[in-house]
């Protein structure tokens, strides 16, 4: 992974902090060619991966990359599956079953089961979660998509659940099927790596909030802290700058001050703040091999 | 530790199944749904045990206490045959769909000195929080406007087949987003005496309304505005927001933020010199052991929980508190004569084919 990812939080109205905010930016970019603009100056500043949602949007953005490999021979895409607003608002819509049959094909076995109402045995859910997977996987096809992430929403909802079995399903979809490596976006860290030792998931990806002021670290900083130095995972840190709440440079430092951190996720809307963040990090990640004596 | 089940597994269901099962204070014994095929999953990927049928989940368990969240028409019922067995409830909103009910179950679970919440979550959000707080400390002069929004893109189709798409099991846009800004106002300031002016509107669903509006009157000569759509894909999703204007100020706070103006300073709201100042969620909100969808979730469980360990019979959200957010529902109902929505005319369904229209067909 490279150390910089660059995230899609503002180009879909999402700001934590502020509503007004979220909707200025989900305004600012309506048009495909103003999200391309930041995606270009990002590019510029030496950011190869987009670390993305699988909002419908992100299709027009995929289509993009399609048509100009030769411009970003080297771009990767980390999708982070699914975008959880579409299927909560279906399910309140159409039921948890109305929900389900609308987001998988119409046509074929496990639509004729669910038409059926039959219950389905332990091999079946794992073929419901890996159509799923690819009905969300779709709009990628082509690109390279080295890691593909499950969203926190649905992590954390699998993990209090003890739904064990189902990141076990999604690992091995998404190494057989794509050949990539399975991430886990979470707000309960420790829990979740508990988790996936048990299944199995050795040194999982793990993208997290990772931030000074402790916000949204379920299991507080300091297992955070503790957790992150020693045990065996590839942390990813987002929401560093707590969605402004802390200076970009102490944020920064919070986060480069733990070796262990291997990638950061951050989103900005200007080629400015893209170049400050981008350069504070460079400037303040240790090299190589002091990360590798702290 | 606690022994507990959890009764539906909707939406919101599913979500307390999670929270519940990582709470280190409670043992999640069973859990109860019709959907045979959501219970077989469960049962065969978690091990939890799961019934079909709540009389016999309630005979066959030793339970302390549980969670409904059910379809709104069946919570009176649910929480009736719990109370009987001596359980400490938590219900989701609405609490009921008849105020009578309420009254019933509200004074069944006092004489019975059982804990009894319902999941208005908002009043544990902390932007909301401070929001009551600055309120009630008097620095906005006295209230005389209070405005309560919610906002979503949940019915943007003329179609829809679940109970809340049903006027008589408490579905609509009146009983799944008004109620939430109701009961905003009455955690804010005071529940209303009155409703008038009040516009039920159906634009795509059929039997219920997809807009709610009216005006409402405070005993304190107060005056409020409620407005509600759930049908405004403008929105990314559920937005709710209350405004209150008071003779020293304004103020207007959301699940992310609470923007204070005022005239005066008042020590209530030290950072504010006189004009606006805005207090964020990130140093407003407490940090909770377990997070899904938001820490206000997570939040009123662990409240529950805490209530039935230390005993507390003052607690928050209580059914008598949610009953007051029935009784509006009731009061806007009977404005327009039992609640019929009028059908606003809309050309068919104006959304544009998505991503997943296209691919599934």
């Amino acid at each position: 992974m490279d150390r910089v990812l660059f995230g899609d939080n503002q180009f879909f109205g999402v700001n934590h902090m502020s509503e007004e905010k979220a909707r200025a930016q989900a305004m600012r970019f309506q048009e495909l060619s103003s999200v391309i603009e930041v995606l270009d100056a990002a590019y510029q500043e030496g950011i190869r991966t987009f670390m993305c949602t699988t909002h419908d949007r992100v299709e027009e953005i995929c289509d993009y990359f399609r048509a100009n490999r030769d411009r970003y021979p080297d771009y990767r895409f980390y999708p982070c599956m699914p975008y959880a607003h579409k299927y909560a608002n279906a399910v309140t819509e159409h039921g948890t079953m109305g929900a389900l049959r609308k987001f998988l094909p119409e046509d074929g076995a496990v639509a004729a089961m669910f038409r059926g109402g039959v219950a389905l045995a332990s091999k079946d859910i794992e073929v419901v979660a890996q159509m799923l997977v690819d009905a969300e996987m779709k709009m990628f096809h082509g690109l390279s998509t080295p890691v593909i992430f499950i969203q926190n929403v649905v992590t954390d909802l699998l993990l209090g659940l003890g739904m064990k079995d189902a990141f076990r399903m999604f690992a091995d979809h998404v190494r057989n099927r794509y050949d990539a490596e399975p991430g886990f976006i979470t707000m309960n860290v420790p829990r979740l790596l508990d988790v996936l030792e048990e299944i199995g998931v050795d040194n999982p990806i793990v993208c997290a909030n990772i931030n000074k002021i402790g916000f949204r670290m379920c299991g507080g900083m300091e297992l955070y802290e503790k957790t992150i130095a020693t045990r065996r995972f590839r942390p990813v840190a987002m929401s560093v700058l707590a969605s402004g709440a802390l200076s970009p440079r102490e944020a920064i430092e919070y986060v480069c001050r733990q070796p262990a951190i291997e990638s950061i996720v951050f989103g900005a809307s200007s080629r400015g703040n893209i170049r400050q963040t981008k350069q504070l990090i460079d400037e303040l990640t240790l090299r190589p091999e002091a990360r590798a004596l702290a | 530790m606690l022994r507990m089940a959890m009764v539906g597994l909707g939406k919101m269901g599913l979500s307390h199944l999670a929270i519940l099962g990582s709470h280190p204070g409670v043992k999640v014994v069973a859990c109860c749904d019709q959907n045979a095929y959501l219970t077989d999953v469960l049962s065969k990927h978690t091990g939890l045990k799961c019934y079909d049928d709540t009389d016999r989940l309630m005979q066959s368990e030793q339970l302390d206490a549980v969670v409904i969240a059910t379809p709104s028409k069946l919570h009176a019922r649910m929480v009736e045959k719990a109370l009987q067995r001596n359980l400490h409830v938590f219900c989701e909103k609405p609490f009921v769909l008849d105020v009578p009910d309420g009254e019933r179950l509200a004074a069944m679970a006092e004489s019975r000195g059982l804990v009894n919440q319902v999941g208005y979550h908002y009043r544990f959000v902390g932007a909301f929080q401070e929001a009551a707080r600055v309120v009630q400390s008097g620095a906005l002069g006295k209230v005389h406007h209070i405005r309560a929004e919610a906002y979503g893109p949940v019915v943007l189709r003329p179609k829809g087949s679940t109970w809340r798409s049903s006027k008589d099991e408490g579905g609509g846009a009146l009983y799944d987003y008004a109620c939430h800004a109701l009961d905003l106002v009455n955690f804010i300031h005071t529940p209303p005496a009155s409703v008038s002016g009040v516009a039920l509107n159906s634009l795509f669903s059929r039997d219920v309304a997809d807009e709610v509006y009216c005006t409402m009157s405070f005993r304190d000569g107060a005056t409020g505005q409620l407005c509600v759509n759930w049908s405004d894909e403008s929105c990314r999703k559920m937005t709710t927001r209350i405004s209150v204007w008071g003779t020293n100020g304004r103020l207007c706070a959301d699940r992310q933020e609470c923007q204070i103006y005022l005239r005066v300073p008042h020590p209530a709201v030290p950072a504010c010199n006189g004009g606006w100042v805005s207090r964020y969620t990130t140093e407003l909100t407490q940090p909770v052991w377990y997070y899904l969808r938001g820490e206000e979730y997570s939040a009123q469980i662990d409240y529950f929980v805490k209530a039935i360990e230390n005993q507390r019979r003052d607690n928050v959200n209580s059914f008598r508190s949610a009953l007051q957010t029935d009784k509006l529902v009731e009061m806007i109902l009977a404005q327009v004569g039992g609640g019929r929505a009028i059908p606003v005319t809309v050309a068919a369904s104006v959304r544009p084919r998505g991503f997943w229209a296209r691919v599934l067909g």
